[in-house]
This record gives structure tokens, C-alpha cells and sequence, in this order.
């Protein structure tokens, strides 16, 4: 059980949690995650951990609402009270080189949210560090101006042209490639298709990438496999070997298909516990009503 | 399984065998008829999650008990991993004294109501029992596991009697795993005074207990009950923490305090076969599909639970173990239309319990025999619609007295499925090695080397019991070693003494 420290809307659908969890906020380093099951009979599902503070035992997770399980965090947990279930942290932590180099961090949308805390850690180890921080929109874009006062360069881009370059994150990864711009190492977090084409944008390069995937995961230990993707020659499970691996020798569209694996189940929960939500809503509004008149 | 006469007796007949209890001579109980439990029928247990025996009644019960010969031998005891004092306990249970059955058991065994149940007893105390030597079958032996059970649940209903613990010895003991093994450790040690807390990766105790065994071979209020128990004898349970990810032994024993750690982790790692297509969606490990359905709830999706599972209409388990059974039959209460079993060898190797093969035979599960999986085929949406089967035959026996399994050339057939469960096994978990310097593997298996006289490590202060120690095997053995582990680990907190040396196994 963790109690909810903290709980605020930060754009739309999305939300910022602050959780107790002294030994988690320790303990974890940037790339690593936790698995929270928010309710009994609820579902465990992976988030990465935005931020942490170790002295006040805290971490940060950011939260998009998808589906039921998110709808009901965003919308029924609330500030002061408890995440039923929090395991962590998880997965391996980001290889951060010790010799100072250039890195190129790509995120779109929420991807700035699991990317946070490793800018910070490449900044604590003297990297320059360039961001390109791409959303729909520019009010959707999150955690704006703490990622601005954090790195060196930060390029944003959005898809309607509301602010920043006009296009999709990868052309401006490509104009820098193109510019002669030297990096080290690009780290590309955000949706999977995103993520595909950072990679394929960064392949006649030749400059290493790294992402970070999100998979359906139960146990979070090695012990189901579910999250296994296709990594090279073989099956890597994304809850113990990653969640951050090489870009070039991931297979995003069998990835892809893996995530989507219940998506008919999910639209139906997310769905009918919506309704759910509305009736329940409906019925408050008409017991007020009538007391309003009585 | 043999045909045998499933006779019931009356009430009449009970009561009297009961009465005249000590009027028989062995010879006498050589021909008196075994008490058979009832069953719930095939057709309706489909339909349910409950357990599939009945119940022994109490008369049923005590005449059973009735029919043990009290042998000179003692066989059984021998045979019990844990060494319950069997016929102490069944003389006990003839007389009509279920209290004092339940506290002779319970002299060796934790949780009963959970042996009683997954034990496989055919193998072990009712394979060796004079009854199954006589009538040269061990469908004949005293029905000991099926009695245990009885006494166990005759307790829960009648008022559990929580053991005495000793004065506190100020000593701590982390059990890192909540399963069989760390559940036994954990009670051991409490009795004898020590402050056992319990760290578990899960948010619920259990292990394999509430993960991997169904509901319908082991009802979970069973098993929170027994945990219950622990935490009315002062053991401490923190679920959510994965040591070596969370905190690490080093940190249990250099920050945290604790005096001595006990490693339960299980073999929670599934093997997979490494076939093309094996990623591909619906294709699931046994321990996937085990927890979705059974930890997680996943029969319930939709109404009390959040957690979704395959919507299949005809699915494959691949194996032919315990594990397998347990998928194909949960498959079937999920409402599959058509499961089949897929196994390498012939229905006489399959590595699961007679009993086990019976049931899941009766519920409609299907047998494909000497066939093996060599590729996986999916559809535009990256589902698995059919799989590639190599035809076997038998050969020459292996290592494990099995005829081995020869693929016969060129005989290939395509098998059409929208769901697989792999089920040939686990290995060990490499967590806690991975994060534990010093900690001595096998190089093979990734199992933690212990000597299995005192379940010592090669690192000071740390024991290892349970799969984490041997690969895969069952709940009652990793029951033995957390037992075993206890008196190893009070041993050591008395005399400071460390001979462990992680000796090769």
C-alpha cells in the first residue's frame, strides 16, 4: 500500500502522482519501473518512474488515461489516499557512460515522463544533452519547463504546427543527422510507431539508439514472459532484460501486435466502466435534485 | 488408472466397521472395502471453479482410518517428505479424536489442508503403504492424503489451535518468497522464538499456491487461512518487495537487521522451446495463463476483475505434466469449446499424476499423442491461427527410464489452434543470484547450491530451500526443505556457527 502524496492534472487525461514509497525512491535509478495494481480485482500494469525523491521517500509516476484501469486512477484514487499495490523498482537501469559524450533524447508525447529522470542522470555525468520534445499539440506537451531547465538544446515540435517545427518528431532527427551534428547516442521514448521511426531515422547513420518499451507485463519478475519481444535472433522478456534496449534489433511491429493483444477486451472494460461512471453520476444528480426540491 | 469397484458403504456399514475397530485382525482389514470419496461429476464441474472430491465425512473418515494395519514398518512415515507420524494420526482419527489426529499432524506438517490436496500421495506415504503392497496396487492404500485433508479442514470449521511459540529470541530471519518452502520456514521458525518476516514479489502470499495451482485443486480461502495462522503466530509479511530489485540480501543483512535470510524464490522463470513464431500473440507460458486465470482472477473479467485472458475457442497445451493438466483444465472452466493436450510421448510417460490425467480426461480435454511442436503460424494481426506438429515415435529408454521421444522423418502435420500454452517446465529465477555477489549457481540449471543437510549457501547467514534449489518439482519437497531449512537456521542463530560450503549438488 502506498499512500498518494500527491495528485494533480497536468493536461488533459494525464496525471501526476507523488506515491510514498521510501525504499522504491531509494533504491531506483533512471530506465527503471514499477508495477501498481490500484484496486481489488484491479489489473497490475507497468509505469515508469518520472521522478523520485529520495529523502522524502517519494516517487513520481505520469499517468495517461488508455483504458479502464488508468480511468480509474485519474478519476477515483485520490490525494491522501492509498495505491493498493506498488512493486518496484523494476527492470534495469539506463547505461549511462561515465566519459562525457553528446546525446540526443527523443520524446513524444508522455515519453517525457519515463525520459525525465535520464536526462538527469546523463546531466549528473556531464553529457551535452539535445532534446526534441514532440506532441500533438501545444497544449498537450508535459513537464515542459523542467526538461527546458534541465538540458542544453530542447527542439519542440508539434503535429498541427500550433508551436515549434510543424512535423513529426523524426524529421527533426533527421534534419540534425543531416546537419553533420555529431551524437554518441540517440534515446528515442514514446509510442511504439514513434519509437520504430526514430530508429529507422537514425539507421543510415549508424548512431547507437536506445528505447525504452512498454509491454503488457503481469509478475514484473521473469516469471510469466508475457512481455516478451522479438530482439535480434531471439525472445527477450522487456520486464528483467529491458526495458531499454538497442533499437535496431527490436521487431516494433510484432511489438506493436503484442500490445494490442486485448484490445477488443480493453475498449469493452474502459467502455462499460465509463457508462458505469455516467450512470452512477446521473443517479447523484437526480437524488439532488429531488432533495433540491423536497 | 486401473478399473476398479468404487463401492460406497451405508451408514450402517460405517458405524459398524467404526464400533469394532479394534476387534480386527489384519487379516480382516486386508478385506475390508476401501471408503471411496464421491466426486462432483464431470458435466457439472466444468461449470465451476469448486474442488472435485467431496469431502470425506466424518464417519467416512474415521472408518477409513480404520482400515490402516499399524505395521511394524511404518513405510508411510518414511515415505512423508515432512515424516507425519501417519499411524499415530490415523489411530487417532478411528477413535473418533480429531483433535488430537490434527495435533499429531500438524507435530510435522504446516499446512495440511494444502498437502492433503497437491501431495502426490500415490507416489509417496500410499505407495509404500502395506495395503498397496498387498493388493499389488496403490489404488488400495489407505487414503491418507484424503484424511489429512479431512483433518485439516475439520480443524478450520472446529477452531484452529495456533502453535505455541517459544520465548522471543531477539534473533530476525528474512524468508525472501511466500511460497510452499518459505510459508514451512517461516512457521518452523516462529515457533522456536524467532521474528520471521516473509518478503514476497506478489501482492498476495502463496507462491505457486495462489498462482500456479487452480482454485478447483486448491481452494484459495485454504490457503488464506493457513497464511492467517502464520500471522497469528507474530510472522510478518511484506508482499510487494522483489529482493534484489527492492533491497538486496546484502542490505537484509548489513541495514535491515535481519540475522539470517531463508531463499524461496521458485523456479519462476518458463522455458520456452524456441520455435518460429513462438512471440507470436495467444501463445502464452503455463505460468502466464495459470496466473491471468487463477492470482488475477481472469474467469471473472469484466465483472469483479480487470485482468483479460485469451477468448479461445480451441487451444493446445503443449506437455504432459502436472503444470499442463492444471492449464488444459482451467482452459476448460474458462469455457474453451475444445482443448487439446499435446504431448511428445505416449499417455504412459506423462509425467502427471494418474489422478490428474483422469479428471482432465473426463472434463473433455484431448489427447494428441506423439506429437511435438516445431513452428508457430499467425495471422495478418500477429495471433496464432495453427502450429507445425513433428510426428515421434518411441525409442530407447533416456536417462529418466522413459522411452525417448524419435521424431519420425518427413511426418509433419499442421494443427489448427487460436490459442497455445507452453507448459514443459521452469527453471530457476536469477534475480537473487544476478544481485547476490558471493552466492554460488549451478552453471547449468541456475539453481542456488546448497548441501541439502542444512540448506547452507555459499554466502554466510543465507540458506536456500524449494525449487530455487532443484528446478521444478512439488509443493510437499519444498515443504521438506523449508522444515529441514528451520532447524538448519536455529541452529545457527544459537551457536553463530557457519559450516556452509555450498557443496556441488
Amino acid at each position: 500500500m502506498a499512500k498518494i502524496l500527491k495528485k494533480k492534472t497536468i493536461a488533459d487525461k494525464i496525471t501526476w502522482y507523488e506515491l510514498d514509497a521510501p525504499r522504491i525512491a531509494r533504491k531506483r535509478k533512471p530506465g527503471q519501473f514499477v508495477i501498481v495494481r490500484p484496486c481489488e480485482g484491479g489489473e497490475r500494469i507497468p509505469l515508469t518512474i518520472a521522478d523520485a525523491d529520495p529523502e522524502k521517500g517519494s516517487i513520481t509516476l505520469v499517468v495517461q488515461e488508455v483504458g479502464k484501469t488508468t480511468a480509474y486512477m485519474g478519476r477515483e484514487l485520490e490525494e491522501g489516499g492509498d495505491m493498493l499495490d506498488v512493486v518496484g523498482p523494476l527492470g534495469t537501469a539506463t547505461h549511462i557512460p561515465d566519459t562525457p559524450g553528446r546525446i540526443l533524447a527523443i520524446a513524444g508525447g508522455l515519453g517525457i515522463a519515463p525520459l525525465y529522470p535520464i536526462l538527469k542522470g546523463f546531466k549528473e555525468k556531464g553529457h551535452e544533452v539535445t532534446v526534441i520534445l514532440g506532441a500533438r499539440s501545444k497544449d498537450l506537451f508535459i513537464m515542459r519547463d523542467m526538461t527546458a531547465t534541465l538540458v542544453d538544446k530542447l527542439l519542440i515540435c508539434t503535429d498541427d504546427g500550433s508551436e515549434g517545427y510543424h512535423g513529426l518528431v523524426t524529421e527533426v532527427e533527421k534534419q540534425l543527422l543531416e546537419s553533420g551534428e555529431k551524437f554518441d547516442e540517440i534515446i528515442a521514448i514514446g509510442p511504439a510507431i514513434m519509437m520504430k521511426f526514430c530508429v529507422e531515422t537514425a539507421r543510415p547513420f549508424g548512431v547507437p539508439i536506445t528505447v525504452s518499451l512498454n509491454t503488457i507485463m503481469i509478475d514484473g519478475t521473469g516469471m510469466c514472459g508475457g512481455c516478451r519481444v522479438q530482439y535480434g535472433g531471439g525472445d527477450k522478456f522487456v520486464c528483467v532484460d529491458g526495458p531499454e534496449f538497442d533499437g535496431y534489433q527490436v521487431n516494433f511491429d510484432r511489438m506493436m501486435q503484442r500490445q494490442a493483444a486485448y484490445v477488443g477486451q480493453e475498449k469493452k472494460a474502459y467502455h462499460d466502466y465509463l457508462c458505469r461512471l455516467e450512470a452512477k453520476a446521473q443517479q447523484i444528480e437526480a437524488t439532488e435534485r429531488e432533495e433540491a426540491v423536497s | 488408472m486401473s478399473e476398479i469397484k468404487k463401492e460406497t458403504l451405508t451408514e450402517e456399514q460405517l458405524r459398524e466397521r467404526i464400533e469394532h475397530r479394534d476387534e480386527y485382525s489384519n487379516k480382516d482389514k486386508l478385506k475390508m472395502a476401501k471408503v471411496w470419496w464421491r466426486e462432483q461429476k464431470p458435466e457439472d464441474r466444468v461449470k465451476n471453479t469448486d474442488e472435485v472430491p467431496f469431502r470425506l465425512s466424518e464417519l467416512e473418515a474415521q472408518a477409513e482410518a480404520v482400515r490402516c494395519m499399524d505395521c511394524i514398518k511404518k513405510n508411510c512415515v518414511a515415505g512423508c517428505p515432512v515424516a507425519i507420524d501417519v499411524p499415530a494420526m490415523l489411530r487417532l482419527v478411528g477413535e473418533g479424536d480429531f483433535r488430537g489426529a490434527v495435533r499429531k499432524m500438524k507435530e510435522t506438517n504446516v499446512l495440511p489442508a494444502i498437502t492433503g490436496r497437491v501431495c502426490p500421495q500415490e507416489t509417496q506415504c500410499q505407495a509404500v503403504c502395506l495395503m498397496s503392497k498387498a493388493h499389488k496396487s496403490t489404488d488400495e492404500a489407505v487414503s491418507i492424503g484424503k484424511v489429512e485433508a479431512f483433518l485439516a479442514d475439520w480443524e478450520r470449521e472446529n477452531g484452529v489451535e495456533i502453535p505455541e511459540c517459544a520465548p522471543p529470541t531477539g534473533k530476525q530471519v528474512a524468508v525472501i518468497g511466500g511460497g510452499p518452502a518459505g510459508l514451512t520456514c517461516a512457521a518452523d521458525l516462529a515457533r522456536l522464538g524467532h521474528g520471521v518476516t516473509i518478503l514476497e514479489a506478489f501482492h498476495k502470499l502463496g507462491g505457486v499456491l495462489v498462482y500456479g495451482i487452480p482454485e478447483f485443486r486448491l481452494p484459495k480461502k485454504i490457503v488464506e487461512a493457513e497464511i492467517g495462522i502464520l500471522g497469528e503466530m507474530g510472522v510478518k509479511f511484506e508482499p510487494n518487495v522483489v529482493v534484489g530489485q527492492t533491497v538486496t540480501i546484502d542490505e537484509l543483512l548489513e541495514e535491515e537487521g535481519y540475522d539470517a535470510v531463508f531463499v524461496a524464490t521458485g523456479a519462476g522463470l518458463p522455458w520456452f522451446m524456441d520455435l518460429p513464431g513462438e512471440d507470436l500473440n495467444n501463445v502464452y507460458s503455463a505460468n502466464e495463463y495459470l496466473t491471468r486465470a487463477n492470482l488475477m482472477n481472469a474467469y471473472k473479467y469484466g465483472t469483479e476483475a480487470d485482468t483479460p485472458i485469451a477468448d479461445s475457442k480451441r487451444l493446445a497445451v503443449i506437455g504432459g505434466g502436472n503444470v499442463a493438466m492444471d492449464s488444459a483444465r482451467t482452459a476448460i472452466r474458462l469455457g474453451v469449446p475444445e482443448v487439446w493436450l499435446i504431448y511428445r510421448r505416449t499417455e504412459a510417460e506423462m509425467p502427471a499424476r494418474l489422478e490428474e490425467i483422469h479428471h482432465a480426461k473426463e472434463e473433455g480435454v484431448k489427447l494428441h499423442l506423439l506429437t511435438s511442436p516445431v513452428e508457430y503460424t499467425g495471422n495478418d494481426n500477429g495471433f496464432v491461427k495453427s502450429m507445425k506438429l513433428q510426428r515421434m515415435e518411441l525409442g530407447e529408454p533416456d536417462a529418466s527410464g522413459r522411452r525417448r521421444p524419435v521424431p519420425i522423418e518427413g511426418a509433419i502435420e499442421e494443427f489448427d489452434v487460436d490459442t497455445v500454452v507452453v507448459s514443459i517446465g521452469n527453471g530457476a529465477n536469477p534475480l537473487i543470484p544476478r544481485t547476490t555477489p558471493g552466492l554460488d549457481t549451478n552453471q547449468r540449471k541456475g539453481t542456488i547450491v546448497v548441501d541439502f543437510e542444512r540448506f547452507m549457501t555459499s554466502r554466510p547467514a543465507v540458506f536456500a530451500g524449494g525449487d530455487i534449489v532443484v528446478g521444478a518439482s512439488t509443493v510437499i519437497m519444498a515443504m521438506g526443505h523449508g522444515r529441514t531449512a528451520a532447524a538448519s537456521i536455529h541452529q545457527y542463530l544459537q551457536d553463530g556457527e557457519w559450516a556452509g560450503n555450498g557443496q556441488a549438488n
